[in-house]
């Protein structure tokens, strides 16, 4: 980890209408995440996690505050903005892998690609790389339907990292996987951290994934209630 | 892998409703292109009329005739290039079903009027205005009945009898004439007027009506005038048009052909309106989450719309398309078909271009609700749908 701030939220709040009712997630929410950091968020049901890392990928706007990203602000982008924006320098990775089940496992990877200029021939070698650094490089041409769920999330891996991002947002990566397979996709995510110095957020309801992790934020009621380092 | 790509995956991932979606489009556009290609040949008589034709007929209706002396008479006025006289003959071949539209002509005058529509052999077209039993038989006539030059045929009427009460003429096939048009009817044949009017028992002297050719479209108008004011109050009073409309006239009695075949097209139409539009939006429906990770991933929602509506437009150019490529086939063997009514059915580019129109038509209506719906699609919403 470096002592440049990648992602600073600067008095943050959230809220959100529900029927009659204001719901407010966050209010005046100050956080900070350096490069190269890897970071779990941890909390109970309702607690604004998915709602923090929403906000830290750009599919969602804070109502009030400020959000810099790599010393730009981009709260106040446009909805295009935000889409080049979360293209150039977001990776996703999901609970339930989200791939395209009519693509296999290269294509599935490809696709974050065909969001910049690279060539095909520039394409197919960085899915390539991609698909090797997760240990898949033989089920390239596999449907993933016919895959594991551990496989099933490394193809995820590979394609949150094909265009090389600075940020990796992880939502519960490991919530539908068993324990070795967990331990697994963590150790991979471990991997990219040290070895590519990529940033990764992490949100899971599992100790034992948040262990992986550099440090931990406990999340409760939009606040942090305590911060404790793991690494 | 591009978009297009993507399009034909996302089309493509359920075989059993993408192969009954294309099924029913390609019906519609086999309907499509088969009863357009219809209507097209019963109006090329209209479509092909010469401006420089007219045709006169007996006041009453054109079933009553003319005196053969109107001839003569015409053929003064001004204006006017060369006039041909026809009767109904009213001819079959074998069998009364077998009709064959035959009529009895001034040999001399028929290539000067209508020579611009058929296509005859110089020596073909004098052999036959030399031999007085000589008949000049349309390609079309000619194939179904498997005549060749030189065959020696007897053509009966239903009308018409001879003085030995036989209803049988011997005709030599002299010629056969095509079309300067695919779409000029060969369906008739041609005989000699003075053979006819010589060897029947009644009505001689008596015409059907006058193909009549002016030497200007501009000069139609006094030509008209000129030949009926010359036969008012004459016992045989005549009215005479241009060709397009006597042709447009004869068709219409056949009742609005143009109505129903856009009405049965309309029909199917507005059912695969309904299949179609019906199957994209629940197509899309099912794929919310994805659609939301796409656009997590980075992808604007202007080409996500663009992409569900390329998918609409592609499924409904891939089912017209083929639709077509049927319709062809379908022509093809109906033009092969022996005794087929109608003359040589093709679809004409004009009809290829209309229906190319249609297809980008339906896929747009078909897919801009879904692609609407993905365009608006909100990330969050999308990704809690699964």
């Amino acid at each position: 980890m470096t002592d440049k701030i990648l992602f600073d939220l600067r008095d943050v709040s959230k809220s959100f209408v529900k029927g009659k009712e204001r719901i407010t997630v966050f209010d005046g929410l100050d956080m900070s995440i350096k490069e190269g950091d890897f970071l779990a968020i941890m909390g109970p049901s309702g607690s604004g996690k998915t709602t923090l890392l929403n906000l830290l990928g750009g599919v969602d706007q804070p109502t009030g505050g400020e959000v810099w990203f790599d010393d730009n602000r981009v709260d106040t982008l446009s909805e295009s903005q935000l889409a080049q924006w979360r293209a150039n320098n977001i990776g996703f990775i999901f609970q339930f892998y989200n791939l395209m089940p009519m693509l296999n496992a290269a294509r599935n990877v490809e696709l974050p690609l065909l969001l910049t200029n690279l060539s095909k021939k520039q394409r197919k070698q960085s899915v390539a790389t991609a698909l090797e650094l997760v240990d898949l490089s033989d089920r390239a041409n596999h449907m993933t339907s016919e895959m594991s769920g551990g496989q099933q999330q490394r193809v995820a891996i590979a394609r949150a990292i094909v265009s090389d991002p600075k940020l990796l947002l992880c939502d519960e990566p490991t919530g539908d996987l068993d324990r070795a397979t967990a331990d697994e996709i963590l150790e991979m995510l471990q991997l990219l951290n040290r070895e590519f110095g990529k940033t990764i957020v992490m949100v899971t309801h599992d100790p034992a994934a948040a262990k992986f992790a550099q440090r931990t934020l406990h999340l409760d009621k939009g606040e942090f209630v305590e911060k404790e380092l793991t690494a | 892998m591009s978009d297009l790509f993507l399009i034909y995956k996302n089309l493509t991932r359920k075989p059993l409703r993408f192969f009954l979606t294309l099924f029913s489009i390609f019906i519609a556009f086999t309907i499509y292109g088969t009863l357009a290609a219809f209507e097209t040949a019963f109006n090329a008589g209209v479509e092909l009329s010469a401006d420089d034709r007219l045709v006169s007929v007996n006041k009453i209706n054109f079933t009553q005739p003319l005196p053969i002396s109107y001839v003569r008479k015409v053929e003064t006025i001004e204006g006017i290039d060369s006039v041909v006289h026809m009767n109904w003959f009213g001819g079959y071949y074998q069998d009364p079903k077998a009709q064959v539209l035959t009529f009895a002509v001034d040999e001399k005058k028929l290539v000067e009027v209508y020579g611009d529509d058929l296509i005859i052999e110089p020596q073909h077209h004098e052999a036959w205005q030399k031999n007085r039993q000589g008949i000049l038989v349309g390609r079309a006539v000619a194939r179904q009945y498997g005549w060749k030059l030189g065959d020696r045929i007897p053509l009966n009427s239903n009308i018409f009898s001879k003085d030995d009460g036989s209803t049988a003429w011997e005709f030599d096939i002299e010629g056969i004439y095509t079309g300067s048009d695919p779409q000029v009817d060969t369906n008739s044949v041609y005989i000699h007027y003075q053979y006819f009017n010589e060897t029947q028992s009644f009505g001689g002297d008596f015409i059907g009506w006058m193909g009549i050719k002016t030497k200007d479209p501009a000069l139609n108008e006094q030509v008209i005038k000129e030949i009926d004011d010359m036969f008012t109050n004459s016992q045989y009073e005549t009215e005479t048009v241009p060709e397009k409309v006597f042709n447009k006239g004869f068709l219409e009695q056949l009742g609005n052909i143009s109505l129903m075949i856009t009405s049965v097209v309309f029909a199917a139409f507005f059912i695969i309106l309904v299949i179609v539009g019906f199957s994209m939006v629940l197509s899309v429906r099912e794929r919310t989450a994805e659609i939301g990770v796409m656009k997590t991933l980075g992808f604007r929602s202007d080409r996500i719309f663009r992409m569900v509506l390329g998918e609409s437009i592609m499924l409904t150019f891939a089912g017209g398309l083929l639709g077509l490529a049927m319709a062809t086939l379908f022509l093809d063997f109906l033009n092969h078909v022996p005794q087929f009514p109608v003359p040589d059915i093709i679809l004409k580019p004009s009809i290829i271009l209309q229906a190319l129109g249609v297809m980008a038509l339906l896929g747009f209506i078909t897919g801009i609700i879904p692609a609407v719906s993905a365009l608006r699609l909100n990330i969050i919403t999308a990704l809690s749908r699964r």
